[in-house]
């Protein structure tokens, strides 16, 4: 596609056209205080040379330590086939083509990406993907406030043991569209949310539960009770989960007597490498009856004029460029890119490569947590069952801790200090790409740093 | 020519209304909006029991090309929607006027009808959009 600038006097032309003097008054309805005004926080232009100096620079300092940080993006074995495949020119796109039918193979692998992410999950339907996990959970809670036409409260529970990250990225999101959420506390002891927390919340009008799978603290939660108890008082079910772990534990369409109502998750772990926070992906499935409130690009399959099969975009009257501001959602796309690594991704491992994955990741991270807690003064900071994620608990500070240990080219884990306020606790995890000798060495550079 | 029958009342968003003996209003959608909206694959009804205002949001209709939201052309309480069209919406093609009503509203002001235009003055609105 060439890309033709406008000239000066082509921009004169068009503005004369419209009757308007300068391209600022195209943008008057905005009020002045809404305007970021100019950018005085950025750097001056640097040249290319510079520029790649400055990026392998910054990439050295990614490459040298071991990480035991989880918390939401997690470093997973990548084959190698997977990046060669999905950035083939076929299939190297950001989106969902704008003349969507015309590619086929497109459509034909967000297909199967939806399909094998409905079977993982358990639920009928997936859409596309959307941005990432946080702005996944934030679509759903508008999505539920849609779909359960019992409530008419605009307000959701939310337990305080969701990824801190979603919970403010949710906030962000809805409060400003007269939406509550009310955030419900976890066991100072489990680490997880229990019906007596629940309790006072019985009876009332709340659209939807939001249950964590497992939790921020990587703790299982009580998964059939806490569903059962959404759907007896009338609320919907919002599940968010890890891909990887539903390869062992049971999917959310099981969950409870009827399954959950909405499911989405960050599908990261899913073959996309951490690159320093982004782009990801977010999945979001949901049962068949709450289809038409769900926002995004869902793919069907379908027969041509002559009986061949084909692939076609569906259910797309609610989209942004045809219900405009009455959409499901006008902040939402498909990850095309990271997706189609996804897919790929999934198909290389199978599910039993996936649950060897998972498998790993558990084990290791016990390993890990058993011999953390072997020095003196560390101890596991919550009782219940952890799936590839555990809190630990120090003698001293987890913030000057991590520094240290950072010293010695080990990210050791992430400090619950600034977001839950347990200054001496860290999230620790240790996927299947660290090895036996790594996670002693860590143990021994924590044993010198407590020393 | 779009068919608009005499008796019913109609909303400027192509909302017809058919009042009977007992004050139950029927509400449906015209022929020239289902006509407008092409074959409708899905219909979202109102809740019985709700109340509502006029001009209230009470449902959408949702072919493969667009969704639109019926408007209730009267105010008072949805007594009944029309359950057949969970599984067949295409009766709001076929036979706007009958079998592919909407809902029931019970009346709350019969005043609310005034505010409609008969069939003739619909008919010449539908003229002048043309």
């Amino acid at each position: 596609m060439p890309y033709i600038p406008h000239t000066p006097e082509d921009v004169q032309s068009m503005l004369d056209a419209i009757g308007v003097a300068r391209i600022e008054d195209l943008f008057d309805e905005i009020p002045a205080h809404l305007k970021a005004g100019a950018l005085e926080k950025l750097p001056d232009g640097l040249t290319e040379m510079e520029v790649t100096a400055l990026m392998a620079a910054r990439a050295r300092q990614d490459e040298s330590a071991v990480c035991f940080i989880g918390a939401g993006a997690y470093e997973h074995h990548i084959p190698a086939a997977v990046w060669e495949i999905a950035t083939r020119g076929e299939y190297y796109t950001a989106y969902t083509p704008y003349q969507a039918e015309a590619s086929q193979g497109t459509l034909q692998t967000i297909y199967e990406y939806q399909s094998m992410i409905a079977h993982l999950t358990g639920m009928d339907v997936s859409n596309a993907s959307v941005y990432d996990g946080a702005s996944g959970l934030s679509e759903a809670v508008l999505m539920a406030l849609r779909a359960n036409r019992k409530s008419k409260a605009s307000r959701v529970l939310m337990p305080a043991a969701v990824h801190p990250l979603y919970r403010r990225a949710t906030r962000d999101i809805v409060t400003n569209q007269g939406v509550t959420i009310e955030e419900v506390p976890f066991c100072n002891e489990r680490g997880i949310t229990l019906l007596e927390s629940l309790a006072p919340y019985a009876g009332e009008d709340y659209a939807a539960l939001v249950i964590a799978q497992p939790n921020f603290f990587g703790c299982l939660e009580d998964v059939d009770a806490l569903t059962d108890w959404a759907h007896a008082n009338n609320m919907l079910v919002i599940a968010v989960v890890n891909p990887t772990s539903l390869a062992l534990l049971k999917p959310p369409g099981e969950w409870g007597s009827g399954g959950v109502d909405i499911v989405v998750g960050e599908g990261q772990p899913l073959g996309v490498p951490l690159s320093s926070g982004g782009p990801y992906f977010g999945f979001m499935c949901c049962k068949q009856q709450h289809v038409r409130q769900m926002p995004g690009r869902i793919i069907g399959r379908t027969v041509d004029m002559d009986g061949k099969p084909g692939f076609a975009l569906t259910l797309q009257a609610r989209e942004q460029h045809i219900r405009r501001s009455k959409a499901t959602s006008n902040i939402c796309t498909n990850q095309g890119l990271a997706m189609t690594a996804a897919t790929i991704y999934m198909s290389l491992l199978g599910a039993d490569g996936l649950a060897s994955v998972a498998g790993h990741c558990h084990a290791n991270t016990n390993l890990l947590a058993d011999k953390l807690c072997a020095i003196k003064g560390v101890k596991r900071r919550f009782s219940s069952a952890t799936f590839h994620e555990v809190v630990i608990e120090l003698p001293q500070s987890a913030n000057l801790t991590l520094k240290a240990l950072a010293a010695k080219n080990i990210l050791g884990g992430y400090s619950l200090a600034p977001a839950y306020g347990f200054d001496n606790a860290m999230l620790v995890c240790a996927t299947e790409v660290r090895t036996q000798d790594e996670i002693e060495q860590y143990a021994a550079a924590l044993a010198e740093v407590l020393a | 020519m779009s068919n608009i029958p005499a008796e019913l009342r109609y909303a400027k968003s192509h909302e017809w209304v058919r009042l009977e003996h007992d004050g139950t209003a029927y509400v449906g959608i015209s022929e020239h909006a289902q006509d407008a909206m092409g074959d409708l694959v899905y219909v979202e009804l109102p809740e019985v029991g709700q109340t509502v205002a006029v001009a209230d949001e009470t449902g959408v209709v949702e072919s493969v090309k667009a969704a639109s939201d019926i408007y209730a052309p009267v105010s008072g309480e949805i007594i009944a929607v029309n359950e057949a069209l969970n599984d067949t919406p295409e009766l709001v093609n076929q036979d706007c006027y009958g079998d592919g009503w909407l809902y029931q509203i019970k009346l709350a002001d019969k005043a609310d009808l005034d505010g409609l235009l008969s069939a003739e003055d619909y008919a010449a609105q539908l003229e002048e959009d043309a």
